[in-house]
């Protein structure tokens, strides 16, 4: 007789993991938009049917909450209901025996904080109060609204130049976003429930590398009308673009060489090589817009001068002044911020760091920029200090992955402590409080410090990359109102009592992505356009292929590869490697055109012009 | 052209054409239910799928185009399966009581299922209810909804005012009032054109028929009927007349049979319409009162309801006119009672309208001397008067042709155009120009306003006149969506008309709310030819000849527009309650 057996899963159990993998993507892609109350139903259902029967709260309170929910949704409760349903959860809450049971009380009870509001319309008004308006989730997700359907199927049947004047319709900037766009169209893919999501910034990049220059279309007839634009970032040469195309004269004032703002002067040529950044920069030059360089506002020119020279003028100066630490010495030799730094390599002014210990401080994408950037320029060591984890880094997880092939050490749960100077006024280390990973507050770990003694970190620089601002000084004398660090507008990019000016972009939203800017450029050339009086639309003639009909069996993704990292520290060019046309082909065919199946079909599946 | 093969046969349509319409060229229907072409292609009720040879997956005919070398079944043992249980799922979540339903017979989910050969529904049956003011003359029953979405784009595309929208997600997603309102709250124009849009019973207008058989019961009631142009271009349709046969003559008849005392043919105050309307707009026309903005028609109350909730600013320029139809009831309770000696609250006045919207505007007070009512009584469309033919158990070809009872009988064919769009304005310009000159025009000298085909030219038809030095720019809209469209730009001062006919349903009357219907089909413009031909065969062709309207003036009204003509014939539009 044999003591002991190795288990083998059961075939019941292993289509279950499959399954589970399923629900994981299904959730993923859950569209926007949902009734939150019939999604608690949902999932209390399935956190019910986990239940391993044992214990009471669990096993009959989970059922009799889902009652409630049902008798909220039937139009069956009152808002008594909601009072008994509070108690009950909180009850299993704070009896259950284990997770399964105050877990799933607790995904209730949030919600009945969370949103009672919709609780009660239906409860009151037998109504939902969520609208489902934005089917296509790609599209919807999009800040820009990208018509992504569209140009993934002219990608697919190689139709890259019809791509670009497709994607121009909403965004100027598709070669930039091809390269470096943070892609959140990406999330809710529905393709997610089949297998994975559509790669659609590769096949942006894609239809960037393969169509060749692209004119843009041709501006309405000239109005007359002029508008200053202050800053030649992504959202200022947008909003120049599509008010170029209205008809309107634009002139961009630019406090750098050149233009691009953070695309040239933030993103390294690594990521975004500049002759491609010029790709899309020229084309919208071409469509007649003025350019000012080495126009500083404030110092060189006044708002109000603006306002009298023009019809319009729109604040686009993005957020390009540096956070501090607050620690003393920060203003010592060798210390710099990321903004800085960055800049100084934009403008080729090259630092040479052979042999040099190099510290960045931050985990966003900006201190990735900043660290592979170092690394190019010759640093023996780089590395990154970061007060919490990996996992809880905003910078994008490839970003991450990137850094580290390319040899960054990554410092943790290290918090900036003091700095240690010589006698030279010159950075020589950085001393860092260890911390432990403590409770999570508001969805995110906190962090707590261990008790240990402070670590010291040696460096000859020091980069500091916490975060932007903008510069504030100017704009609040000239009575544009300024809160945190930002310039607080309405949602339609103006301002109460300032007629003509507007603003958007970073220097509005905080620090921010590049779709983002150019979605509020196209806010604002719409509002501007409709102040001076007109009612022009942005549309594209491009012929979107018909769906096709193609049973949608599971496919894998293609993901874009990478040069070697050993070779790819050793100078500034693309880190990236486009897709091969058949690999675009094969991916663009994954899309399951939810622009033709499904909602989309019915409502808000193509916005032809805006 | 595209070659592919359907059902075995060898066919060739041209480029763009979906499948469903490449397969009803070559005599094979698919069966459909949300499908309304050009307006709701969304493939949404799965009913109309087939099997595309080297597919697993089934594929919708109404919203995919034919492709070269296709292979197609409409009709093979897995579409027949898939598309069976896809109508048992339908009927699981509808209220299958087919013999109280008022589409019995006209349904297009019964005659799917019918055709299906479905005799079991093996599913729970899953039926939603909704609270419904049911005093409201649209009414929607939500356990028929089959949410197929066609009132929804149908109000949206064509009406463009979004009275309907999509509620809720997930198995609870439903169709409601937009925007969380009651229908009574919503800008509603009653133009019933969700109704005639309906595959089935969800939707459908107030039954009055009820109030008038009480009426004809009650022995101290007169009742007295009228019936509207338009409905003689439609009402045979569903009793098998031709329409030669379906005369208006046949529809007196049977409202006679039915137990009405009177009967009218709106037409004669058609007639009284356009002396009023015509006269008001020579009068404000010449005293320069439209130089910026527009007289527009005041006789068609979807309009009327459309105009004050979405361009509220614009409604001074309606004429003050009353629509025929009031206009009757007014002259029925006074003139009428007077001729019959009896008090005007004896009076039942019914009238058979192509219209939903006139249920609402029947609404509208009559204050005359002692008397504070309504013009009219009750409301019943062309499709209620049907069903009390049939409910009155009336062999339709026992029905003859009668003449409307004296003294007023006739009714020119200025009048009987009314019920097309364009109409209004012809019969008005007829009778504007013998005002202005003092000798008839040509009898078709008006023409130009004529649609030229069903929602030709986006509903629009724009006309200049030159009566001697006098220009008169004039425009015709039918289609609240397109109406509205021609408001903006008039609003915006790029469109400049002195006087604009504006009818809320695509094609007029005859396109009406309360008209017979036939999913899939638009029968409008046909209709509206049948009232031209009409037009052509009257005796008189000028509302002014109207010796029943002379006899009118001299013994009553004096004159248009005098005081009596202003407290009887006109009214103030009011904004609230629209």
């Amino acid at each position: 007789m044999s003591r002991l057996e190795i288990a083998s899963p059961k075939r019941a159990r292993i289509v279950m993991e499959g399954l589970y993998k399923d629900l994981e993507r299904r959730i993923e892609s859950s569209p926007p938009g949902l009734c939150p109350v019939d999604m608690a139903r949902a999932f209390l259902e399935l956190c019910h049917a986990q239940t391993c029967g044992k214990c009471v709260p669990c096993r009959i309170g989970l059922g009799q909450l889902n009652n409630f929910i049902k008798d909220v949704l039937d139009g069956n409760a009152t808002m008594e209901t909601l009072e008994i349903m509070e108690q009950t959860a909180l009850s299993i809450m704070e009896s259950a025996d284990c997770a399964i049971g105050y877990e799933a009380a607790n995904m209730v009870y949030k919600g009945l904080i969370g949103y009672r509001d919709d609780y009660v319309e239906h409860i009151k008004n037998g109504r939902c109060t969520c609208t489902y308006n934005q089917p296509v989730p790609c599209v919807s997700l999009c800040p820009a609204h990208v018509d992504i359907p569209g140009y993934v199927a002219l990608v697919g049947e190689g139709r890259y130049a019809d791509a670009i004047r497709l994607i121009r319709k909403d965004n100027p900037f598709p070669t930039t976003c091809g390269f470096i766009c943070e892609h959140p169209c990406e999330a809710r893919c529905r393709r997610n429930m089949v297998d994975d999501s559509i790669n659609i910034r590769g096949l942006k990049r894609v239809a960037a590398d393969f169509a060749g220059e692209v004119e843009p279309p041709a501006c309405a007839p000239s109005t007359g009308k002029k508008i200053a634009i202050l800053g030649g970032g992504p959202g200022g040469l947008s909003a120049a673009y599509y008010l170029q195309l209205m008809g309107h004269q634009t002139t961009v004032y630019e406090m750098l060489p050149k233009l691009g703002g953070m695309l040239r002067y933030g993103i390294p040529n690594y990521r975004l090589p500049k002759e491609r950044l010029d790709d899309d920069i020229n084309a919208i030059l071409k469509t007649g817009v003025e350019v000012k360089y080495g126009m500083k506002i404030g110092q060189d020119i006044t708002i109000q001068e603006l306002r009298d020279q023009y019809d319009a003028v729109l604040i686009t100066i993005g957020a390009s002044t540096d956070k501090k630490l607050g620690l003393e010495g920060e203003d010592a030799e060798g210390i710099l911020s990321a903004v800085q730094f960055l800049r100084n390599v934009g403008k080729n002014e090259i630092m040479d760091l052979s042999g040099k210990e190099v510290a960045v401080i931050g985990g966003g994408n900006v201190s990735m920029d900043a660290v592979r950037t170092a690394k190019r320029l010759g640093a023996k060591k780089v590395s990154i200090v970061y007060r919490r984890r990996v996992a809880d880094m905003t910078a994008l997880p490839a970003e991450i992955e990137g850094a580290v092939a390319e040899g960054i050490e990554l410092q943790t749960l290290k918090a900036p402590a003091s700095i240690d100077v010589d006698e030279n006024h010159h950075v020589k280390g950085i001393y860092v409080t260890p911390q432990m990973v403590s409770a999570i507050r508001d969805g995110r770990a906190s962090i707590k410090p261990t008790g240990e003694d402070d670590i010291y970190i040696p460096c000859d620089v020091l980069i500091v990359a916490i975060g932007q601002n903008i510069e504030t000084g100017h704009f609040e004398k000239a009575g544009i109102p300024v809160e945190r660090g930002k310039i607080i507008t309405k949602s339609t990019g103006t301002f109460e009592n300032l007629p003509g000016v507007f603003a958007g972009g970073d220097c509005a939203s905080g620090p921010a992505s590049v779709i983002k800017a150019i979605a509020a450029a196209k806010v604002v050339a719409a509002n501007i356009d409709e102040y001076l009086g007109y009612h022009h639309v942005i549309s594209c003639d491009v012929e979107i292929p018909e769906a096709r009909l193609d049973d949608r069996t599971p496919c894998g993704r293609v993901n874009l590869t990478e040069r070697e990292a050993c070779e790819r520290v050793c100078d500034f060019e693309g880190v990236e490697n486009c897709m091969t046309e058949k690999e675009a082909k094969q991916e663009a065919s994954r899309c399951l055109r939810c622009d033709h199946f499904g909602y989309g079909i019915f409502k808000g599946g193509r916005e032809t012009l805006w | 052209m595209v070659n592919l093969t359907i059902d075995g046969k060898a066919i060739s349509v041209e480029e763009n054409t979906t499948i469903m319409e490449a397969a009803a060229q070559n005599g094979i229907p698919i069966p459909k239910l949300c499908y309304l072409k050009g307006i709701n292609e969304i493939a949404a009720c799965r009913v109309c799928v087939v099997e595309l040879e080297g597919k697993e997956k089934l594929i919708t005919s109404c919203n995919n185009i034919a492709k070269d070398g296709m292979v197609i079944y409409t009709n093979s043992p897995k579409v027949r399966k898939h598309r069976r249980t896809t109508v048992e799922l339908i009927l699981s979540q509808h209220d299958c009581q087919c013999v109280t339903c008022s589409r019995s017979g006209n349904c297009s989910l019964q005659k799917v299922a019918n055709d299906l050969n479905i005799l079991e529904i093996p599913f729970k049956m899953q039926l939603e209810k909704q609270p419904w003011n049911k005093q409201f003359p649209l009414i929607r029953d939500s356990s028929k909804c089959i949410k197929c979405m066609r009132c929804v784009q149908v109000c949206e595309k064509v009406q463009g005012l979004g009275v309907w929208d999509v509620e809720g997600t997930g198995s609870r997603t439903t169709i409601n009032v937009a925007g969380h309102r009651k229908i009574e709250d919503a800008a509603c124009s009653l133009c019933g054109q969700c109704i005639t849009h309906c595959p089935v019973g969800a939707l459908s207008a107030r039954d009055d028929t009820e109030k008038v058989w009480d009426a004809i019961a009650d022995k101290d009631k007169i009742v007295v009927a009228q019936v509207a142009p338009a409905v003689r271009a439609a009402w045979g349709e569903e009793l098998g007349f031709t329409q030669e046969e379906a005369t208006v003559g046949k529809i007196l008849d049977a409202l006679k049979k039915i137990g009405a005392d009177y009967v009218f043919d709106t037409t004669f105050s058609a007639d009284l319409t356009i002396m009023e309307e015509g006269t008001e707009f020579l009068h404000r026309f010449t005293s320069g009162e439209l130089k910026d903005r527009p007289m527009f028609t005041s006789c068609c109350p979807g309009w009327l309801r459309f105009i004050k909730s979405q361009f509220p600013h614009l409604v001074k320029q309606l004429s003050s006119a009353k629509s025929p139809q009031q206009m009757f009831g007014a002259v029925m309770k006074s003139y009428f009672a007077e001729k019959l000696g009896v008090a005007p609250e004896k009076i039942y006045t019914v009238s058979v309208m192509p219209c939903v919207a006139k249920k609402g505007e029947r609404e509208m007070e009559l204050f005359y001397q002692e008397y504070a009512g309504h013009d009219i009584d009750a409301v019943i469309t062309t499709r209620e008067l049907v069903k009390m033919i049939r409910s009155a158990h009336i062999s339709p070809d026992t029905l003859e042709d009668i003449e409307s009872d004296r003294p007023m009988q006739e009714g020119t064919g200025a009048g009987v155009i009314f019920g097309a769009t364009g109409g209004v304005m012809e019969a008005a310009l007829r009778t504007a120009y013998y005002l202005l000159k003092g000798e008839n025009p040509p009898e078709d000298a008006f023409k130009a306003v004529r649609s030229q085909g069903f929602n030709e030219n986006n509903g629009v038809q724009e006309a200049e006149f030159a009566i001697d030095d006098v220009k008169v720019r004039t425009a015709v809209v039918s289609g609240l969506g397109n109406a509205r469209a021609l408001l903006n730009k008039i609003d915006r001062g790029e469109l400049h008309y002195d006087f604009v006919e504006v009818m809320a349903c695509p094609g007029g009357c005859v396109g009406g709310g309360g008209q017979p219907i036939h999913d899939g089909e638009e029968r409008a413009f046909e209709r509206g030819k049948n009232l031209y031909d009409l037009d052509v065969r009257s005796e008189h062709r000028f509302s002014h000849e109207n010796r029943d309207i002379q006899a009118l003036y001299a013994e009553y009204f004096e004159k248009p527009e005098s005081h009596k003509a202003h407290m009887l014939l006109h009214t103030e539009h009011r904004l609230e309650g629209f």
